[in-house]
């Protein structure tokens, strides 16, 4: 009998604590983490603009018109990213690829126009140590919480790319199930991460 | 296979209710109301679009219940966070005001 088969019968029987997916959980733990830390960048963003006698309107100073077009594309990139996993499901791999790919896309285009916004925000002299319109914190905690969010959308387009090609490299479509999944999950959480910068940091 | 565990919701609705929230959220601004109510609306809406994406796109209303404390815990810290840091953020509005009154009246107490 080789070792293989002895460690398999010696496994512990299975909790109701037992995940279906190990890597599941782990992208779960990782995501509650990552939370905290985007939990504290909001909760610090509160506390200054709470205690702050000169904050600005930021919907008034920012514009959210832009910011809006950008917060759908990302739910629509959400709706994309969940129909490359039902397609994978059914079995059709191009077409589960394909959406990969506008998922990938939508968030490349979320990044080009959240340059675009920082670099017409800078000309009219919203710096990270500088703001016109008031408290410098303001400057400050925009740039951080929207880079951090950025950084991640940017880290997601490439994660997304890798998939692509982990999804074609795969012998049956079946067989990256998981893995998209698991993408999946990191995508949507920087679409609700979005949800609530937005909300947070433009609207309120 | 896991992909026929559990059903599958209409992801197009979840997408239309996303929207729909979003535009609520944008007119709720240019609302005739007192800033707080318009802060407690948004905060509503922002969560329901948040437990909208977590519930249906990442799946979590078919997962099991550990996924769940799992999901709920950063939410549960980062709420505790603002109270923690509302004492300090005070202290810094208090002696920002101090500064802005004439030297006399602002003695040196700290």
């Amino acid at each position: 009998m080789s070792e293989a088969a002895v460690h398999s019968m010696v496994e512990p029987a299975e909790t109701p604590l037992t995940p279906d997916s190990w890597g599941k959980l782990g992208m779960w733990i990782f995501l509650a983490g990552d939370a905290v830390g985007f939990g504290t960048l909001l909760a610090g963003y509160g506390a200054m603009r709470a205690t702050s006698g000169d904050w600005p309107n930021p919907y008034q100073v920012l514009g959210i018109n832009l910011t809006a077009v950008m917060t759908f594309l990302l739910i629509c990139s959400s709706v994309t990213m969940v129909k490359a996993l039902e397609w994978l499901g059914k079995g059709d791999r191009s077409r589960a690829i394909q959406y990969l790919f506008f998922t990938a896309l939508g968030g490349a285009i979320f990044v080009s126009l959240q340059a675009y916004e920082w670099t017409h925000l800078i000309h009219r002299g919203l710096h990270i140590n500088q703001n016109p319109w008031g408290a410098t914190l303001f400057g400050t905690s925009f740039f951080l919480v929207t880079g951090f969010h950025g950084l991640h959308v940017t880290g997601g387009v490439i994660y997304l790319l890798s998939m692509i090609r982990y999804v074609a490299n795969r012998p049956e479509p079946a067989a990256s199930y998981n893995a998209v999944e698991i993408a999946g999950l990191y995508w949507h959480f920087v679409d609700l991460v979005w949800i609530m910068v937005f909300t947070f940091m433009y609207l309120l | 296979m896991a992909e026929t565990a559990h059903k599958h919701p209409s992801y197009m609705a979840i997408f239309w209710y996303l929207a729909i929230l979003t535009v609520i959220e944008l007119a709720v601004i240019y609302l005739p109301l007192p800033k707080f109510t318009i802060g407690v609306l948004l905060c509503a809406l922002a969560l329901g679009k948040a437990a909208l994406v977590a519930m249906y796109f990442m799946h979590l209303r078919f997962e099991t219940r550990t996924l769940g404390w799992i999901a709920i815990t950063p939410l549960a810290i980062a709420t505790l966070l603002v109270f923690v840091l509302l004492p300090d953020g005070f202290a810094v509005l208090k002696t920002t005001e101090d500064a802005k009154k004439p030297a006399a009246a602002a003695p040196a107490k700290h």
